[in-house]
């Protein structure tokens, strides 16, 4: 089909909103990028091109370091997630259950976690740590990370707790279950999205701590992020670039699969 | 005058066998009393309505027989046993929840064999029932779907087979349709009471609606402000209310403050500040006859009046007034007269080939002195 009027060749009008938006993304990730160019560099400097290679993510796989402070975050990860998810759920519920003179207070308090500076819980850990002579270890890792970890999954499930019907558990509890039977086969089930949501939130941000993790980890114990700004600060080496491109890749697929639970978990609730 | 209650009395005298019992139950929530002594007794079988506006205690009723809330004073029974320890999950009684409150996570099926799974019920029979049950409600068809992948209306239904599989002694039903829309309700409506018929349980629905209470009750309850008005069936609650509030909140009627000023064998003559003179004859024998100068209000349904010149009578109420407004409703024309008095009366007349008069213009109004009541204050 054609237009019996002659058409006017397009004019492309770049709007000041269009240029805005793209400086600012630029700004954001040009520099991601870039580093990500640079992991695939053969050269072992970055400022010159020496053709496209996978070298640096061949020596990740045998660095001995590298593996071993990965094992350490992942195991302060899944640990602190793991007592954080009980803990979470159980004090999101809990708040959303009971009434009791403070409650307010009390929630308040749960969730300060959440806006307090890292560096603050890092110090006041340590001094907390060292004023009752706890010996710094990978467990007082793990316990300075459930602090927040438990307030980003109660916030995540309390969420979803105050969209769910209130009836639900007198619902079971009308047909026959015992309060606990309630909350196993009703609440929980119906909770999962939301705290396995959480959990993710959660493991990605513990992964990704350096802070707290510097200022309470004891000797021997060496999370990723420690070990990548220890190097770092000898000038950056062409194998944390590969490093730093495989973790952005792993936590951003654990923050979309985190959104991902829990729009289908939504969805199935409001339909 | 106090027939229903005699009635009731009688149901709880005679061998009829009762499903629940509410004695004095009062309930008091953190310093408002929502429930304010209680007495019901709920016979086998019967479909049974708890009506009135909201916040009046209708459905904080319904929560004390399910035993979602325990009464501050008073008791529950079912069946004769007091309910004061037994907690929900021991109670022989199922509920079906405004909301629905089905399980997300489950298929229909699932949701339907939750109940007879916690009792422990065998492979077979489970089958046998959970299918029954969801051909009862004609959800056969759904049982592999999830609750969020039907409309309201199928939902309802799921959650109604959800209850009566357990086959309860007792069904109860926080305003089950009040979700719906209107002519799915009708629907539904019919369904319910079919249903009821059908199984033979007791129902106790709660609902605001008074057609709804009206169409499918045995008896009915009024509730207002924590108390109970009146226990009747619909039609004795309709002919016969006991209050004021009770005239008023079901069906339309208008209601005039008066004051008794003589009294001639079973009829008064109830005299308002306006002074306008009502001739009230009670249908049967009064049995706290209203004593001169006591305060009434005088109720006369719409549908009573009638708009013309009256046959002269003895007990005939006939007034003059001006026709303010009609209003044509097909089956109907609803009139306002507003009366030398300056009393404004709503009549409903039938449409019938004969013509209004102007509006406007002047009418005459009469009532039959047997079809108003005197209700005390």
């Amino acid at each position: 089909m054609t237009s019996p009027l002659p058409s006017a060749a397009p004019k492309i009008r770049v709007s000041w909103q269009a240029i805005l938006t793209g400086l600012m993304y630029g700004f954001m990730y040009i520099p991601i990028l870039i580093l990500g160019f640079y992991s695939f560099n053969a050269s072992r400097f970055s400022a010159t091109w020496g053709g496209f290679s996978l070298r640096w993510y061949y020596s990740l796989l045998n660095d001995a370091r590298i593996l071993s402070a990965l094992r350490d975050s992942l195991a302060v990860a899944f640990c602190a997630v793991a007592i954080s998810a009980v803990l979470g759920t159980m004090m999101a519920v809990g708040l959303a259950k009971y009434s009791f003179p403070g409650k307010g207070l009390y929630r308040g308090i749960s969730y300060l976690p959440l806006i307090i500076p890292d560096i603050a819980i890092a110090v006041a850990t340590l001094v907390f740590l060292v004023t009752v002579g706890a010996s710094l270890s990978l467990w007082t890792i793990i316990a300075a990370h459930i602090v927040f970890c438990l307030a980003y999954i109660a916030v995540v499930v309390s969420t979803r707790l105050t969209g769910l019907n209130p009836h639900l558990e007198e619902a079971a509890l009308d047909l026959g279950a015992t309060p606990a039977q309630a909350f196993i086969k009703v609440l929980l089930p119906e909770l999962m999205p939301a705290i396995l949501s959480g959990c993710l939130l959660a493991f990605v941000l513990s992964m990704d701590d350096l802070l707290i993790a510097s200022f309470t980890a004891g000797g021997g114990a060496n999370t990723l992020p420690m070990e990548i700004f220890s190097r770092v600060r000898t000038g950056v080496k062409p194998d944390i670039n590969a490093l730093s491109v495989l973790l952005i890749l792993a936590s951003g697929f654990l923050a979309f699969l985190s959104e991902y639970i829990r729009f289908k978990g939504n969805q199935r609730r409001l339909k | 005058m106090s027939q229903t209650v005699v009635q009731d009395r009688d149901a709880a005298q005679t061998d009829t066998k009762l499903d629940v019992e509410l004695r004095k139950v009062f309930k008091v929530f953190n310093g408002e009393t929502a429930v304010r002594g209680i007495d019901l007794t709920i016979r086998q079988g019967e479909f049974f309505s708890i009506l009135g506006p909201s916040g009046c205690g209708k459905t904080t009723t319904l929560r004390l027989i399910a035993g979602f809330e325990k009464p501050t004073g008073g008791e529950v029974l079912i069946r004769g046993k007091s309910m004061v320890n037994v907690p929900p999950y021991q109670r022989p009684v199922n509920t079906v929840f405004q909301s629905y409150a089905l399980f997300n996570h489950m298929t229909v099926w699932d949701n339907v064999a939750f109940g007879l799974r916690l009792k422990k019920c065998s492979k077979s029979e489970l089958q046998e029932r959970v299918g029954a049950a969801l051909q009862l409600v004609k959800m056969e068809a759904f049982a592999r779907r999830f609750p969020a992948q039907l409309s309201g209306g199928q939902q309802q239904r799921v959650a109604l087979a959800r209850a009566l599989v357990n086959r309860p002694t007792v069904v109860l039903l926080d305003e089950p349709l009040g979700a719906l829309d209107l002519k799915l309700r009708k629907e539904m409506q019919v369904e319910l009471s079919n249903l009821h018929q059908e199984l033979g349980v007791t129902f106790v629905m709660v609902t605001h609606d008074q057609e709804e209470a009206l169409s499918l009750s045995d008896r009915i309850a009024v509730m207002n402000g924590g108390r109970i008005e009146q226990i009747g069936s619909p039609s004795e609650i309709y002919e016969h209310p006991q209050t004021p509030f009770v005239a008023d909140f079901i069906g339309d009627t208008n209601l005039f403050q008066g004051r008794v000023g003589s009294i001639y064998g079973s009829t008064l003559q109830v005299i308002t500040p306006k002074g306008l003179e009502i001739l009230v004859k009670s249908q049967q024998a009064w049995a706290d006859l209203p004593s001169q100068s006591k305060d009434v209000v005088v109720s006369v349904r719409p549908e009573k009046i009638h708009i013309g010149a009256s046959e002269s009578g003895e007990s005939i109420n006939c007034y003059e007034g001006t026709l303010k407004h009609v209003m044509y409703l097909g089956t109907h024309v609803h009139c306002v007269v507003e009366l030398r008095s300056g009393d404004s009366l709503t009549v409903l007349q039938p449409n019938q080939s004969h013509r209004l008069p102007e509006l406007h213009s002047v009418v005459q109004v009469y009532w039959s002195a047997a079809d108003c009541l005197a209700l005390p204050v």
